[in-house]
């Protein structure tokens, strides 16, 4: 929903605290993960971050999620699917050249990451292509999963 | 400007060291001359006559042609053809990608085979929305993003090898570009994300038309601040206005392009609008050429080609520097002999 995606920039900051919690708690959890079992595990946990993440950030599940990297702003509503910063069309009010009843998903992003502990550094980060496999798979447990077996 | 190891046209030139591609644009910028660039519209044909009298009107003129990929998503013969095509006749192509038409595969191919065919010059782009063109029904592809586009070009310039991992005999020697549009919000950031271009591989920038000194002066500033006219070219886009009203016309229906109403109003106060048009394109040229940090311009006017040859002329920017085109060596002698 477009007012609780606004929303959720605004609150850029305290979504970023609550994340970087949660993601401590995933990690931790890798064992327990990893015991059931993380094939099992992906088709529950995805529909629930779909739940979450769709009402929060309009969130589309490209499975590789930057949302700490962009203010809290969701690339993939750009139209062009922009993930490294907007392009050259935004409009002099800062809306979307392609939708222009929408703000620019990157013009929301600074904002995002301007009140954010991290969100100055992580914005300024080249992010690679998206890896199309990944479509649809749940964020949570691939970065449970790398981190908690580098951990190991 | 001649580089005594100039080859027979269309040969690429010794890679000086330092340099990363075998093209004489790289050379006339390292060397630290006022670069000027142009933009040929592909033809809706399949002549390369079409191709080669387009660009003829430029010669001697421009140091280097971008041939855009379906711009503003129309469909026009394809960039990597009309590149292929002027590196025959020897002129500096640019060949411009749009992230919109293919997907990586492709894409990789396209650097792959214009490297084959002489192409020294990539400016990697995201691309105009499908719904901007003729085609608004054809489906965006948008696979990569300009920048994660340069990184993949470098990628396969540098380590030699595509992003599968798979290795290249011999990887393509191109000199990257980016586009930056310093003039559309967010513009606190738009440094920032000529920074991030930078260094993703950008070696040279063509930005969006300026017809706003002060704003793009800010702009220079902030890139100043971080170090990026030292480690990328920046060429100012600039171009003629045909009158107040296409002014408004570009203004109201073009995204990104900002046109400050005083421009609009000198148009409009103008007995002979289309000249006043040049004239305002060779102020903001001659404002440009002093400023810190512009490497040159880039030329682009659409519908009105023929101009570019007057324009720089008027402006005096290649002082007495004749731009390498198909009739020069005939010239310098004519020019000697007198």
């Amino acid at each position: 929903m477009y007012c609780v995606r606004v929303w959720s920039v605004r609150h850029s900051r305290g979504l970023e605290l609550f994340y970087n919690a949660f993601e401590r708690v995933l990690v931790w959890l890798h064992p327990l993960w990893k015991r059931i079992g993380y094939e099992r595990l992906q088709r529950p946990v995805a529909a629930v971050e779909r739940a979450v993440k769709g009402l929060l950030f309009d969130c589309r599940m490209c499975g590789q999620c930057v949302l700490s990297a962009t203010g809290m702003s969701c690339p993939m509503n750009c139209p062009k699917q922009l993930r490294n910063g907007p392009c050259g069309g935004v409009r002099s009010n800062g809306n979307c050249e392609v939708r222009a009843e929408m703000k620019c998903v990157w013009v929301q992003a600074y904002e995002g990451a301007r009140r954010m502990r991290d969100g100055y550094e992580k914005i300024r980060i080249v992010q690679m292509p998206v890896d199309r496999r990944l479509e649809g798979s749940s964020s949570w447990l691939r970065v449970a999963r790398e981190q908690g077996e580098r951990r190991a | 400007m001649i580089f005594d190891d100039e080859p027979v046209p269309g040969y690429p030139l010794p890679i000086l060291p330092g340099h990363t591609s075998p093209g004489r644009f790289e050379r006339v910028l390292r060397a630290g001359a006022f670069a000027v660039t142009t933009e040929l519209a592909p033809p809706d044909s399949a002549d390369p006559e079409e191709v080669f009298r387009r660009a003829r009107i430029f010669d001697g003129y421009v140091d280097a042609i971008n041939a855009t990929d379906g711009s503003g998503a129309n469909c026009h013969m394809s960039s990597v053809a009309v590149c292929a095509l002027l590196t025959r006749i020897g002129y500096a192509p640019v060949m411009q990608i749009s992230c919109r038409d293919k997907n990586r595969i492709a894409i990789q191919g396209d650097i792959l085979g214009a490297a084959a065919m002489g192409v020294c010059n990539i400016l990697c782009l995201t691309g105009d929305d499908v719904g901007a063109g003729d085609h608004p029904q054809a489906k965006p592809v948008f696979d990569l993003d300009s920048m994660s586009l340069l990184a993949m070009a470098r990628m396969m310039r540098d380590e030699h090898h595509l992003q599968s991992g798979r290795p290249l005999t011999h990887s393509p020697r191109v000199f990257l570009g980016a586009a930056e549009n310093p003039f559309a919000p967010p513009q606190d950031w738009r440094a920032d994300r000529l920074a991030k271009k930078v260094a993703a591989g950008a070696q040279f920038i063509q930005t969006q038309w300026c017809y706003d000194v002060p704003m793009l002066r800010n702009f220079l500033r902030a890139a100043e601040d971080r170090g990026l006219p030292e480690k990328a070219f920046i060429l100012v886009g600039v171009g003629p206005l045909a009158s107040a009203k296409s002014a408004e016309w570009i203004r109201r229906h073009v995204p990104g392009v900002h046109i400050p109403d005083a421009v609009v109003e000198r148009l409009a106060g103008a007995q002979d609008q289309r000249a006043e048009g040049k004239r305002i394109c060779i102020d903001i040229i001659q404002e440009l050429r002093e400023l810190k940090g512009v490497a040159g311009v880039h030329v682009m006017a659409y519908r009105q080609e023929e101009a570019v040859a007057e324009i720089i002329d008027r402006s005096r920017v290649l002082n007495d520097r004749l731009p390498w085109h198909p009739d020069r060596e005939q010239l310098l002698k004519e020019r000697q002999a007198s």
